[in-house]
């Protein structure tokens, strides 16, 4: 029994090196270039820098129009996070406590926005944003991923408040507090790895999205990702600093990637577990 | 089951049903208004009725391009959710090493959809990419430029590398959800590894797939940003799925009308489809 496991547990060890490979492999490739010059890029061919070199780096670090664009990104997909949770909260709360009149087909309705494609909504977005005076800000790319973020974080909640037994909120209740101290002070901190999985995955989505954000944005508002689309179709050589972007681009995904490691699995299940 | 029912619950609905009626309603009605007027410019519109509609539902280009979505989407779910079910289940359980697999196989979900195009179109170049200078090496005539088998494998290939994770988490953590006590059960029975898979794995795993199933289908079916970073739709129209078709029409050409009856055929078939998952999939769960 002991010599199966043992061999089961080399085979299964084989194949995962072998994915994470694969995974691993083009981001490697990536870094590869990012640390070299253009002319070693596109002059020799290894598998490694030849002569290491942080220049790519340094243009974009030192480059306002380079790392504005990752503040705007970070500011709105911040202001999308917060706006999704504060108002998916509340409504998380009444779908997995409370029947009440069209509760079902108003969840299905939410749900179909995760299913509209961004294409279908990208002219129309422009022309609302625009008439409101919103184009060109952080809050217009907030409120539009908005879209997809909304419903799937009220679904993601809805799954780990209903793990949590409705017999607190009624000793609540019976114990004198007001619904929104109760919400606040005692579920909320129940369902912390939830708001945590959500608050990631809102943060996942609006960070890789970039139809939408580069529809609404021209100048003071742009993402860092459109940003590199315009760099590559006007010079189209400058190899290294596009790879030296695509990298940093990674860097903020890995750092909340590491913060939520232990709650990841259960978040990708969406609570429902 | 025994939710109480109370209808003030939809003050709590309220916002969010402000918010998305800002950001969704708005726009669909507005995708609504253009698919059935016809404009001579001048923003003056006249009604069109249901002519756009009929233009789009006997456009070959874009009978063309809805082919190819399906073939691309069953391709995808065909490949992606087998090998993320392999793959989950050879992951470590508990540990390190458990800690580090999720976290180095979650690293592509988090790329900006771009920079995924960006990473496989450089991957893939013959003069500076390893697998393109790999395979060149190798002998085989790759280029995906000009070849459209090669376009299609090399999207492909970069799907599952940025998807299959996804699967593959999903389906961990139902694997997760089961009590060592139904291993234990199944070797005392002395089941074959297939029967564990078949008769304990799988049903305890078939609530996450059916989110797999649901989220691969509808954002491979909606797939813009990668494969229009890494081959623009080309050759020819080779990889032109409907979302590059219609970023094409409605803001490259302005086609509003066109473009808006498009899209709300579009969303519709996507709305048929995953209904259709869902029950299916939903029933298989109820049925003994």
């Amino acid at each position: 029994m002991a010599a199966v496991a043992e061999r089961r547990g080399t085979g299964s060890a084989i194949v995962m090196v072998a994915y994470l490979m694969f995974l691993l492999v083009p981001i490697y490739w990536l870094v590869n270039m990012s640390l070299k010059t253009n002319a070693e890029i596109t002059g020799t061919f290894s598998l490694w820098p030849q002569n290491p070199t942080l220049a790519n780096y340094r243009t974009i670090l030192t480059d306002p129009s380079w790392y504005m664009g990752y503040v705007n990104s970070l500011t709105y997909v911040a202001l999308n996070t917060v706006i999704s949770l504060a108002v998916a909260l509340p409504a998380a709360y009444a779908f997995s406590r409370y029947r009440f009149l069209g509760d079902k087909h108003l969840f299905f309705w939410l749900l179909s926005n995760r299913m509209a494609p961004a294409a279908v909504f990208a002219l129309p977005f422009f022309q609302l944003y625009s008439a409101v005076g919103l184009f060109d800000t952080h809050i217009a790319v907030a409120l539009a991923h908005c879209l997809f973020n909304v419903p799937l974080a009220v679904w993601i909640l809805e799954g780990f408040m209903s793990g949590v037994p409705r017999e607190i909120d009624e000793t609540a209740y019976i114990d004198g507090y007001s619904f929104p101290r109760f919400f606040v002070r005692i579920f909320m901190p129940l369902i912390a790895s939830g708001i945590g999985v959500a608050a990631f995955f809102c943060f996942m989505f609006s960070w890789v999205e970039l139809l939408l954000s580069r529809t609404l944005t021209s100048v003071n508002a742009k993402p860092i990702a459109a940003t590199m689309t315009r760099t590559v179709s006007a010079s189209g050589l400058d190899w290294g600093v596009l790879a030296a972007a695509g990298v940093l681009t990674i860097v903020p995904g890995a750092l909340v990637i590491w913060f939520v490691r232990n709650y990841i699995a259960k978040g990708f299940a969406l609570g429902r577990v | 089951m025994d939710k109480p029912v109370n209808n003030r619950a939809w003050f709590l609905v309220l916002p969010v049903l402000a918010l998305v009626a800002f950001s969704a309603v708005i726009p669909l009605m507005t995708v609504v208004n253009y698919s059935v007027q016809d404009t001579f410019g001048n923003n003056q519109f006249f009604w069109n009725g249901l002519g756009w509609f009929q233009e789009v539902l006997d456009s070959d280009r874009i009978r063309a391009a809805l082919g190819r979505q399906i073939l691309f989407s069953a391709i995808i779910l065909a490949i992606e959710i087998p090998l993320g079910i392999f793959v989950a289940l050879n992951m470590p359980k508990r540990g390190f090493w458990a800690s580090l697999c999720l976290v180095l196989m979650a690293l592509p979900l988090l790329i900006p959809w771009n920079v995924v195009g960006t990473i496989w179109q450089v991957f893939g170049r013959v003069d500076i990419g390893l697998l393109g200078h790999t395979l060149a090496a190798l002998g085989l005539d790759y280029n995906y430029v000009n070849d459209r088998l090669d376009a299609w494998a090399t999207i492909i290939v970069m799907d599952v590398w940025h998807w299959t994770s996804l699967v593959a988490l999903l389906c961990y953590a139902g694997l997760q959800s089961i009590p060592d006590a139904y291993y234990q059960a199944a070797r005392i029975d002395q089941a074959s590894r297939w029967a564990v898979f078949r008769f304990i794995e799988l049903p305890k795993m078939s609530g996450v797939l059916l989110i797999a199933v649901l989220l691969r289908f509808m954002d491979s079916f909606m797939i813009y940003t990668e494969p229009f970073v890494v081959t623009g739709g080309g050759p020819g129209n080779a990889t032109t799925f409907l979302s590059i078709d219609l970023v094409k029409t409605a803001i490259g050409q302005f086609d509003l009308g066109p473009a808006a009856a498009f899209s709300l055929i579009y969303f519709l078939v996507i709305l048929l489809i995953s209904w259709v998952f869902y029950t299916v999939m939903t029933a298989q769960k109820d049925a003994p």
